[in-house]
């Protein structure tokens, strides 16, 4: 179970199956896995019977798990209908499939959509989450059953450390953390670094919000993160790791613990791995949760006890890193990717993928779209298939605005570009960039000034607070947005925001302050006529900021049903049953709960 | 040494230099508030930017902590580089309205407020420079001061806020801080800073106060050397 179907009831869940099974006497084996990504269907069930159909069933509840079972056990469907079956899965790793039908469906099954049917589903290409949803994370046999640690002996045994990175090198990827560098080469670089102790960590700080991809890797599947590790160390030549994580992801910490714990077991890790003569371990380092502390040179300051502040990356960490030896940092999901490459090859690797950006990518779509949750999709798959296709589209029949890619300091790509495809250079020419993979869906109810504040808010609270144009400079054009959302924006103001955005990305001491301008930049680029809409014509056209909107009714189609009256939290609404009701603006506070239960449209915004 | 070209100078440095360092060794003036002879620089203040040109790409760099290479470009007064001098200025401006400092060097770089950028209104005149930090850490070697929270909100203090337990009264804060952020208030026997007051020593031979007790008596358990050999003021020695 990962932190995102717990939320969703999972837990409870688990226990009434739990106690179920054992009040029956039944012989079932009771798994918890990872999660499969789409959060809107948890908590999901899966139900493995030897030679049928794997059978799922989605937004299960405590409730319903006697029903399920009497279900299940009998083969009727007769109250809950699967979400899905599973006849036959290819495991990406091993290239080969497991068949869990091995006669006929059963025609009770027939009707039941196979998982590769389901849009969400069949466009996605599962490599960095390969395992997540389908294994017990605790579970080393079970990582080990599908294909894990095969790799790591392949290497070992068979391979050159440098065969290991032109290996890398040749597969094309690319750092999946925000800065897309050729891990390859980062690889290379630190091998070649002068120095006899050298390290790796991989960072799972992941801050930005509404991202959680690496949360799911690290809870779902830890041992990936590992055995990647145990490579990239081979091939550097260094000797001990360390897995930065924030400690708000308490599940993560405990999953990576008991991992680490098994792996040293197993002897994967500690001395004389596989009798290779090669000795590696990986400890965990708890960071605090600071949105900077995924910078590498302020997570290696957390890492040695110091305040998470970067440093100028004049001297690069590949050469003077933690405890100034030579460091190799990587995000984790480009971690998971390692063993999948060393597996399958680099030419399969790169045949994934844009000639430019190779493999997949997990990114994290919420908003306003209907399918929330993690997908991966191979690189080059455009906005349009991973938001209507996968994503199942902007709910409410309201029209697709814009997405904002790659974090807090990111862009908003507008409906426009609706058939871009999603690449690291893709995303960078549209003013936006992949970053760790946030995606977030936004309708016409969003207004572009607000977002841009939102996001300019969140980076000035996490600013590291040391240079000048990052702490005072975000602060600045925060203020100056919010000046513009509460009508007191001023003629120029575009112009001042463009002038501080040049200063700020040229003068800031790292890459939090030289990309914080983006979530402005962009939406400039594409929305510069909202901005002009609040400073000039005092109006906010998506009708969200306060200040510039009123409710008024309109008498032709206001039915006097009293609904808005009653749900008005400030009494602002006049007017009997029947007659035509009234808004007092003194009292109104723009809440927007008449707007939304009026049935009639009756309530505009203006 | 490596030859560089400083604003269309050639130039000769020693390697490991600071091009900051090397423009004003050839007198080249370059702002910094945050840049001190006695600590390692820390490049927070931005003000000493300078555009470096190196092969085919031209970038803005801190020049009190980039080095000195050979055949690198440098420009320290171009477009660019006012442009974020400038644009560091008008925060400094905006975030220190009181302090003279400040504001006399904006009128040698010829800025002027932007009157867009709310003056704040806590009387505080701390740039953040971290001099204090750094000297009191690395210098002194008591850590008395350093920063808490981050973001807009990060501040300069002692720990929680409370008069210092660790801090000797020496004065190298306030002696460092470019903007007098840090006041030392002294009567006859007393010296009071960073919320705390310190009772001062008299020289043993002269009879001045010259020292706060606590420095005296840290300076001894650092040295070995007892408290009476160390109760002779300077000038007396």
């Amino acid at each position: 179970m990962a932190t995102n179907s717990i939320a969703a009831g999972s837990d409870k869940v688990y226990q009434a199956m739990a106690d179920e099974i054992k009040a029956r006497n039944l012989k079932f084996q009771l798994t918890k896995t990872g999660s499969m990504g789409l959060d809107s269907m948890e908590p999901l069930v899966e139900f493995v019977v030897p030679n049928k159909p794997k059978l799922s069933f989605a937004k299960v509840t405590a409730e319903k798990v006697p029903a399920l079972l009497d279900q299940v056990i009998n083969l009727h469907l007769d109250t809950e209908t699967p979400f899905y079956r599973v006849d036959e899965q290819e495991n990406i790793l091993t290239g080969e499939k497991t068949f869990y039908c091995t006669g006929k469906v059963p025609r009770i099954l027939r009707d039941i959509p196979l998982i590769d049917a389901i849009p969400y589903y069949a466009k996605q290409v599962k490599i960095a989450t390969r395992n997540c949803g389908i294994i017990d994370p605790e579970n080393l046999e079970e990582y080990v059953a599908r294909g894990g640690y095969f790799a790591l002996y392949k290497t070992l045994t068979e391979m050159s450390p440098d065969g290991i990175i032109e290996e890398v090198i040749a597969s094309g990827l690319r750092g999946r953390g925000g800065g897309g560098f050729s891990t390859g080469w980062k690889w290379r670089s630190c091998r070649d670094a002068e120095g006899t102790v050298k390290y790796v960590i991989c960072n799972g700080d992941e801050g930005d919000p509404g991202a959680y991809m690496d949360r799911s890797v690290m809870e779902g599947d830890p041992h990936s993160v590992i055995e990647g590790m145990i490579i990239g160390a081979y091939a550097i030549g260094a000797t001990q790791g360390y897995i930065y994580v924030r400690n708000e992801y308490p599940l993560a910490v405990a999953n990576l613990t008991k991992a680490l714990a098994k792996a040293r077991d197993a002897g994967l890790l500690g001395k004389n791995i596989f009798g290779s003569g090669f000795s590696f371990d990986i400890r965990i380092s708890k960071g605090a949760g600071a949105f900077v502390c995924g910078e590498s040179t302020a997570l290696i300051a957390s890492m040695e006890g110091k305040a998470g502040e970067p440093r100028a990356k004049y001297t690069h960490t590949v050469e003077h890193g933690l405890w100034d030896r030579p460091t190799n940092i990587n995000n984790v999901e480009t971690w998971t990717n390692v063993p999948v490459i060393m597996a399958r090859g680099a030419d399969w690797f790169s045949s994934i993928g844009t000639k430019t950006s190779s493999g997949t990518k997990v990114f994290s779509l919420v908003g306003k779209v209907n399918n929330i949750g993690l997908v991966e999709v191979a690189m080059g798959t455009t906005i349009r298939e991973i938001v209507h296709d996968i994503g199942g589209g902007v709910p409410q029949g309201k029209t697709f605005k814009a997405v904002q890619t790659g974090g807090p300091s990111g862009g908003c790509i507008p409906g426009s570009l609706i058939d871009l495809p999603v690449g690291f250079e893709e995303l960078g020419e549209a003013g936006s960039m992949m970053g760790s993979g946030g995606m977030i869906v936004m309708d016409d109810t969003t207004c572009m000034v607000d977002i841009a504040k939102y996001f300019l808010d969140f980076l000035a609270k996490e600013s590291c607070g040391k240079c000048t144009p990052c702490r005072d400079g975000v602060r600045r054009m925060r203020d100056i947005l919010e000046d513009i959302c509460n009508g007191h924006g001023e003629e120029g103001d575009v112009e001042l925001l463009k002038g501080m955005s040049e200063a700020m990305i040229d003068g800031s001491h790292c890459a939090l302050g030289g990309s914080a301008p983006n979530p402005v930049l962009s939406t400039l680029r594409y929305f510069q006529d909202e901005y002009e809409a609040h400073i000039l014509d005092k109006k906010c056209p998506a009708g969200v900021c306060k200040a510039l909107i009123h409710f008024h009714v309109v008498a032709d189609k206001c039915t006097g049903c009293v609904k808005c009256k009653k749900v008005c939290p400030t009494r602002a609404i006049q007017g009997n049953r029947k007659e035509v009701h009234e808004i007092d603006q003194t009292l109104c506070i723009q809440c927007r709960a008449c707007y939304e239960v009026c049935a009639f449209d009756a309530i505009i915004i203006e | 040494m490596v030859n560089l070209v400083i604003d269309g100078k050639n130039i000769q440095a020693k390697k490991g230099t600071t091009l900051l360092a090397v423009a004003r060794e050839n007198g080249i003036d370059i702002p910094t508030l945050c840049s001190h002879e006695s600590v390692e620089n820390s490049g927070a203040c931005r003000l000493c930017v300078v555009e470096i040109t190196k092969g085919k790409t031209k970038k803005i760099v801190t020049s009190c902590l980039y080095k000195a290479e050979d055949g690198l470009m440098v420009e320290t007064g171009n477009e660019r580089v006012l442009k974020v001098r400038k644009f560091v200025m008008q925060l400094l401006m905006a975030r220190c309205p009181t302090s003279g400092v400040i504001r006399d060097l904006a009128v040698k770089m010829g800025v002027v407020p932007e009157p867009r950028f709310k003056p704040n209104e806590d009387g505080k005149k701390c740039i953040m420079c971290r001099l204090c930090v750094q000297v009191c850490e690395h210098v002194v070697g008591v850590s008395a001061l350093g920063f808490a929270f981050r973001g807009t909100d990060k501040a300069l203090g002692t720990p929680f806020r409370e008069p210092s337990s660790v801090c000797i009264g020496c004065g190298s804060c306030a002696y460092i801080c470019p903007t007098q952020q840090i006041v030392m208030t002294s009567t006859e026997d007393t010296r009071s800073i960073c919320g705390r007051t310190f009772k001062m020593r008299a020289c043993s031979v002269c009879g001045r106060y010259f020292a706060p007790e606590d420095q005296l008596a840290f300076i001894s358990e650092k040295t070995g050397v007892s408290v009476e050999d160390l109760s002779v003021c300077v000038s007396c020695r």
